[in-house]
């Protein structure tokens, strides 16, 4: 168990550590490596509380997918730091005013926040030994049985917003040749080309 | 109904694995490749190697210093100074070739009215020092002598057709 | 002694098992290297090294000598510590998968529920290795094929995911052990010969492998990602890059061509120890990545992403649907 608790305030360390790293490393391209590192550290804490599931799927989607696309788009920004900086004093007393606001919204949160009555007994109910469900088997049934509905609307606007940034984004120009691979799979020998008896001479 | 027919076939990849096939055929082929040090491709007699000045059999040099190459020379590799020697006969006192500014494109060995001149079949003369490859006159005549059985036969090969 | 009994000698035991799959690992990388070289000669009609040690096999020694032996240079205008932690990186990660790959029943050093996941996570982050590598180079060329790169893997880590699922539908497990016992009636290469293709092909596409080598295309970019290193950084790159090739076929070999199973349950053939079938399995995917490389020309990026997400991705939604379909209608849901 000494183990364990080492493991777990390294990783807790390491990952609130590197959380303060993302805001105030200078460089962005660090942040976003930092970050990683945030995601990497709670796939861990993930994994000692036994959800490895979780702890996979966070890496997957995070790590491997969302945390390249953010880093692919802040590695391609030219950041002038100078030019950055200018302004700084002059937005300061905005960029207070909106943290100030979300301190308190956080306060009020914590402040007012009530257990829901039926969580105690769910988290005394007896959790059945990994050898009979694995967690993946649990989050399965619950998912797609009692919340199927609200995963069915997750996905619905998942599929909307995609669409959106598609529409969005696509254009039709005019006058772009594209490839077509069909048409080019298609040609054949005997349509396209024609052999031709040259008379010496007398050209084609 | 062309279109028709290509789909199944590059749905299955047909012509990829028929590529697939053709590397694998060669796969199982004997190689061609000559194990360089030990084994050594044929040569042309017209092959243009490195230098190297003859003597007549009577252990005289050929050349006679007529400069004909020097003057020929496309990369003025040559460098040549005569005088008369002691018998009176006209021979060279200096004949340097820069093998690092010559392109063997074999315009001395073509100009050479006494054969003196020529490349011969070696093509191993790599050195590690550039000096190196500023061959003087003795350096030369050295080769002539180290090599003269080959280029003899060269040149009898090679007679018939110039 | 008790606590030489709970944490000295477990730890020992676990590192002990690291280094029975690491060196040997490493001893397959290197001679990886002079498979390849002999394998390409051969179809090009080539010999291939054979002068250093009897048959050349000592040419991958000599290499790695060389590259231990040159300077490591740092381009002044590089970001140090990320440019220094990239290679590391993909070497790391090429080697810690290994953690989870069943060698034979129970032979495995970490026989976790989430196998096949941890899989594809670890072959994910790989393109952190490249990214960082071309960011941290501050040259264009490797800048380039980092971004080539992470475009590539990560359209092409979308179809492995679904070749995966459709593997998943067929065994009830994400375990990895479990998934090769599934295969003990018939290897999953044959019901599922679509997904096998297309997950070999993405395979090639996720290890940066010709024909989808674009990311160190040599033509246009130099090396890639890799041009700005040198030595040991390179070499690191280098045994990555081929251990990865290596995992790669094992998994292939674990998902589709039943991992340590003999191909028959009779006489001659289950007399041969498990291990070795799944070496044998890995070499035959790792000659069929040569072969690949020896065929084909490179892709143009364009065809790569039509390739990805436009051929790939349909297909193997549709293979998803379609074996979920006929598992639920003839009720062999495992």
């Amino acid at each position: 168990m000494v183990v364990q608790a080492l493991v777990f305030y390294l990783f807790a360390a390491v990952a609130v550590a590197s959380g303060a790293m993302v805001i105030t490393s200078r460089n962005p391209v660090h942040s976003v490596l930092f970050l990683i590192l945030a995601f990497f550290n709670a796939a861990g804490l993930f994994v000692l509380m036994g959800a490895e599931f979780l702890a996979m799927i966070l890496v997957v989607v995070y790590v491997g997918a969302v945390a390249v696309l953010f880093l692919f788009v802040v590695m391609m920004l030219d950041i002038n730091f100078v030019e950055l900086r200018q302004g700084f004093i002059r937005y300061l007393p905005v960029g207070a005013a909106i943290g100030l606001v979300l301190l308190a919204e956080l306060v009020l949160v914590t402040g007012a926040w009530t257990v829901a009555p039926g969580v105690p007994d769910a988290l005394t109910a007896p959790v059945p030994p990994v050898a009979e469900t694995t967690n993946t088997h649990a989050l399965g049934g619950l998912l797609y049985t009692r919340y199927v509905y609200l995963f069915q609307a997750a996905g619905l606007i998942l599929l909307i917003a995609m669409i959106g940034a598609i529409v969005l984004t696509l254009r039709s120009r005019e006058g772009v040749r594209r490839q077509s691979i069909e048409a080019q799979n298609a040609r054949r020998p005997e349509e396209v080309v024609e052999v031709v008896k040259v008379t010496r001479g007398g050209g084609v | 109904m062309a279109s028709v027919g290509f789909r199944p076939k590059s749905l299955l990849l047909a012509e990829l694995l028929s590529g697939l096939g053709l590397t694998l055929k060669y796969f199982f082929k004997p190689k061609v490749t000559i194990n360089y040090p030990y084994e050594k491709g044929p040569l042309s007699p017209r092959f243009r190697g490195e230098h190297a000045l003859r003597r007549y059999p009577n252990g005289e040099e050929r050349c006679i210093a007529c400069k004909l190459c020097e003057a020929i020379c496309p990369a003025q590799a040559i460098t040549i100074e005569a005088e008369p020697r002691a018998d009176g006969s006209r021979r060279t006192t200096r004949y340097d070739i820069d093998m690092t500014k010559c392109i063997y494109c074999g315009f001395c060995q073509e100009a050479c009215p006494v054969d003196a001149i020529v490349e011969g079949p070696n093509f191993e003369f790599a050195t590690e020092t550039r000096e190196e490859l500023f061959y003087n006159k003795e350096k030369l005549l050295a080769n002539g002598d180290r090599w003269e059985v080959e280029i003899a036969q060269n040149l009898t090969a090679d007679a018939p057709y110039r | 002694m008790t606590f030489l009994d709970t944490y000295v000698v477990p730890t020992a035991i676990i590192v002990a098992q690291i280094l029975a799959i690491v060196v040997p690992l490493l001893v397959a990388v290197a001679y990886l290297t002079y498979f390849e070289r002999k394998v390409i000669a051969a179809m090009q009609l080539r010999k291939g090294p054979n002068v250093v040690g009897p048959f050349g096999l000592l040419q991958p020694f000599a290499d790695g000598v060389k590259l231990l032996a040159k300077e490591t240079i740092l381009p002044s205008g590089a970001n140090k510590i990320v440019f220094l932690a990239a290679p590391m990186l993909t070497f790391i990660l090429s080697l810690i998968a290994w953690a989870v790959i069943p060698f034979d029943a129970g032979m495995v050093l970490a026989d976790i529920n989430v196998g096949v996941l941890y899989l594809f996570a670890i072959s994910s982050l790989g393109v952190y290795g490249v990214i960082m590598a071309g960011w941290a180079s501050n040259s264009k060329y490797a800048f380039l094929g980092a971004l080539r790169s992470a475009a590539q893997m990560v359209s092409y880590e979308v179809s492995i995911g679904f070749v995966i699922i459709t593997v998943l539908l067929c065994v009830g497990s994400l375990n990895l052990s479990d998934i090769v016992e599934a295969q003990r009636t018939v290897w999953f290469a044959i019901p599922l010969l679509p997904m096998f293709v297309i997950f070999f092909v993405s395979a090639l596409a996720e290890t940066n492998r010709s024909p989808f080598d674009l990311p160190e295309g040599e033509s246009e970019l130099v090396a890639g990602y890799f041009v700005e290193y040198s030595s040991m950084s390179f070499a690191l790159f280098f045994l990555g890059e081929y251990a990865n090739m290596i995992l790669m076929s094992g998994m292939t070999a674990v998902l589709f061509l039943g991992g340590w199973l003999p191909p028959f349950d009779i006489a001659p053939f289950n007399w041969i120890p498990g291990p070795i079938w799944f070496a044998l399995k890995i070499a035959f995917v790792l000659f069929f990545f040569l072969w690949v490389r020896a065929t084909f020309p490179r892709y143009r990026y364009d065809q790569l992403m039509r390739l990805g997400w436009k051929v790939f991705l349909p297909l193997s939604l549709l293979w998803v649907v379609v074996t979920a379909g006929v598992l639920v209608a003839f009720d062999w849901v495992p």
